[in-house]
């Protein structure tokens, strides 16, 4: 399952870059699946994701919890609580 | 009458407002809500966005208003980019017959901009760089909005 991954605000700068293509196994199929799957391919995913109750999540642009399913996600997205307004 | 723009120029907040009652006679109030960037201790801060989701995310609450409330036009501008003390973040305006529906469709849309909207604000103070940590007490403003419904949300 090939998926677009988009990082926002400290989350993309402790990564290192704005977006990336990833292939995860079958195994992972919610969005906490995928952040300890991201966990284990680098220091810098550690780094991003090392308190990950306050990372948030959207896929497809939608804002998800961590229980939330993969399935025929195209583009998930992670970043920090938002201080718009 | 919808309308909902982020860029990174500036804009006129009282063209906006005029234009949501102008050419109209069922309007009998109009709210105007504007952000301004603050210059507690800082020289300036740069807004980064989610292009796509931010424009969907406040639609949703923009129709979520529109459900709730007796809207007759709204308006939302956020501004992205780089901006310094005194330059305007954001534009919230809310047309309705009657002020009660304006007054609480705009605080609603602001509360939930603040909590839901995908911006990140970076604030520079001198050489420093830091990423604005996201307040409590918006999240509490959000919060008080929620009906017994939304429980399970």
């Amino acid at each position: 399952m090939s998926v677009k991954l988009l990082y926002f605000a400290w989350v993309r700068e402790r990564i290192g870059k704005p977006d990336e293509v990833v292939d995860p196994p079958a195994s992972v199929r919610t969005v906490a699946d995928l952040v300890a799957w991201l966990v284990q391919r680098g220091d810098e995913y550690a780094y991003a994701f090392e308190n990950p109750k306050v990372i948030r999540a959207a896929i497809d642009r939608s804002h998800a919890r961590p229980d939330a399913t993969l399935m025929g996600a195209r583009e998930i997205a992670f970043f920090p609580p938002m201080t718009g307004g | 009458m919808r309308t909902i723009r982020l860029q990174r120029e500036d804009f006129d907040a009282g063209a906006e407002q005029a234009r949501l009652a102008r050419g109209r006679s069922d309007v009998g109030a109009v709210v105007c809500f504007t952000g301004i960037c603050r210059g507690d201790g800082i020289s300036a801060m740069t807004l980064e966005h989610y292009p796509g989701m931010a424009e969907a995310e406040i639609a949703r609450h923009v129709e979520e208003a529109e459900r709730r409330w007796s809207l007759l036009g709204v308006t939302v501008i956020h501004r992205f980019g780089r901006l310094v003390p005194g330059d305007t973040i954001v534009l919230v305006a809310t047309a309705s017959a009657h002020r009660g529906d304006a007054f609480a469709a705009a605080e609603f849309l602001m509360d939930y901009l603040k909590t839901q909207a995908p911006f990140w604000k970076r604030e520079e103070h001198g050489g420093e760089v830091s990423w604005v940590e996201a307040k409590g007490a918006d999240d509490a403003a959000a919060a008080r909005w929620k009906r017994p419904a939304d429980a399970a949300e």
